[in-house]
């Protein structure tokens, strides 16, 4: 600025340049009130439980609830050999080619497995187990692959960058990476190039109060195998299941707590 | 007389690079079926006509922020699992569709792509985002808003329908 200038001109412009830090000045005011009163709710209460505690208006979906525990129990006794409709159902939900090359997306596959000294087989689907401790989202360097609130994992393909450490990570072997690019994705499904994805649990179905695509199909294939539910809610069935039956989970020496459980293996 | 070469600057050099950026940008859009608009050397974008409805704000708050109400729901609904806000993309594809390729970047005259060729601005949504509206299945009473209008009925059409795309 030019100190030497006095004509009132400058004297104006000077005046203008002092606005805009007045309502900056007015807009600080404003955010630390907005501050204030955020903080003063309640000791212990943050905005964000607030938030989920709003009440759900009819029929809409208010959110992923932190009382939630979104899980599977699937019977391997009830699980048919052979029968792929869980597969083909994932595969029709979420727009998948179906294709079993190492290139291809596979969000759940069956797997056959054989006690090695009786000979006795058993069928069963995989997929991503949900885990509440999931590797998946410990090595994820951008914080693109998540846990919701209600136990579902997930990848943020925004900010997914590619790297595929969580395919590395995770035991189940559930997370592919799209190689190609796709056209006619499913509205509901975003999926692309260079990101990773998995199973979703059907999250937009279940959101909505549906089951996921692979539970709906067994039940309609008549075999039932495959029970949808909330863990947490000592009402639902699969809690009870879950505390009369022996369940097992995969790979449970990891310690992940995945909310696939099986029964039967 | 020697001739000497001056160097441009780097100044002058970036200067010289947006010039024909913004040189190209406009050819490219004229190049797209754009109109000219009176007192203007660059065609104005053709922006379809809706489907119907009142859009969730204004064309000019829209036009400015539509971008950040977009980012903003999707971190809600993504990661918080909230699908009921106004500002979703699926809500605004199934308003925007063209009528005649019933998508918002199928073509230059859609509904997103006229406005971004126009500014040169490349839209990434649809790489992974679908650009059509999700068809309304078989049965006029299914709603593409949910299972809200869902009958009987149609369940067990969808039904019949998917065990006829698993048996082969």
């Amino acid at each position: 600025m030019n100190s030497e200038n006095s004509t009132p001109e400058n004297t104006n412009s000077v005046d203008t340049e002092a606005k805009p830090n007045a309502s900056r000045r007015g807009f600080l005011g404003i955010a630390a009130t907005a501050g204030i009163a955020g903080a003063l709710i309640a000791p212990g209460v943050r905005l964000i439980e607030v938030a989920q505690a709003a009440p759900a208006t009819d029929g809409v979906s208010k959110g992923a609830d932190s009382k939630v525990r979104w899980g599977m129990l699937i019977d391997s006794g009830k699980c048919s050999s052979g029968c792929t409709d869980c597969v083909t159902a994932c595969n029709t939900e979420n727009g998948l080619s179906g294709g079993t090359l190492p290139t291809d997306s596979q969000w759940i596959r069956k797997i056959e497995i054989k006690e090695v000294k009786t000979g006795k087989t058993q069928s069963l689907p995989m997929m991503c187990q949900h885990c509440a401790e999931p590797p998946c989202v410990d090595v994820c360097p951008t914080g693109a692959s998540f846990k919701r609130a209600d136990g579902i994992v997930l990848v943020d393909k925004h900010i997914c960058i590619g790297c595929r450490y969580c395919v590395m990570a995770c035991p189940y072997k559930a997370r592919s990476f799209v190689h190609e690019p796709l056209s006619n994705q499913k509205p509901d499904v975003p999926r692309g190039m260079g990101t990773v994805e998995g199973c979703t649990l059907c999250v937009h179905k279940v959101d909505k109060g549906e089951s996921p695509a692979c539970v709906s199909a067994c039940a309609s294939a008549g075999h039932e195998a495959i029970l949808f539910g909330d863990l947490n809610n000592p009402e639902s069935d699969i809690a009870k299941k879950v505390a009369t039956l022996a369940t097992r989970q995969v790979r449970e020496n990891l310690d992940l707590n995945t909310g696939v459980r099986y029964i039967g293996i | 007389m020697a001739l000497t070469f001056r160097l441009p600057s780097l100044g002058a050099l970036l200067r010289l690079m947006l010039l024909a950026f913004i040189t190209l940008a406009a050819t490219g859009a004229m190049a797209a079926e754009g109109t000219k608009t009176a007192g203007s050397r660059v065609s104005a974008p053709i922006v379809e006509k809706a489907k119907g409805g009142e859009c969730v704000a204004d064309p000019a708050f829209m036009r400015r922020n539509h971008g950040d109400m977009l980012k903003h729901q999707r971190d809600d609904t993504m990661r918080g699992g909230i699908r009921t806000g106004k500002n979703s993309l699926k809500a605004c594809i199934e308003c925007h569709a063209s009528k005649t390729t019933n998508s918002v970047n199928a073509s230059g005259s859609n509904f997103c792509q006229s406005c971004h060729n126009f500014t040169a601005v490349k839209i990434d949504c649809f790489e992974c985002h679908a650009s059509k509206p999700a068809p309304t299945a078989f049965h006029p009473l299914v709603s593409p808003h949910g299972n809200s209008a869902e009958t009987a009925a149609s369940v067990k059409l969808r039904q019949v329908v998917v065990q006829q795309q698993v048996k082969p």
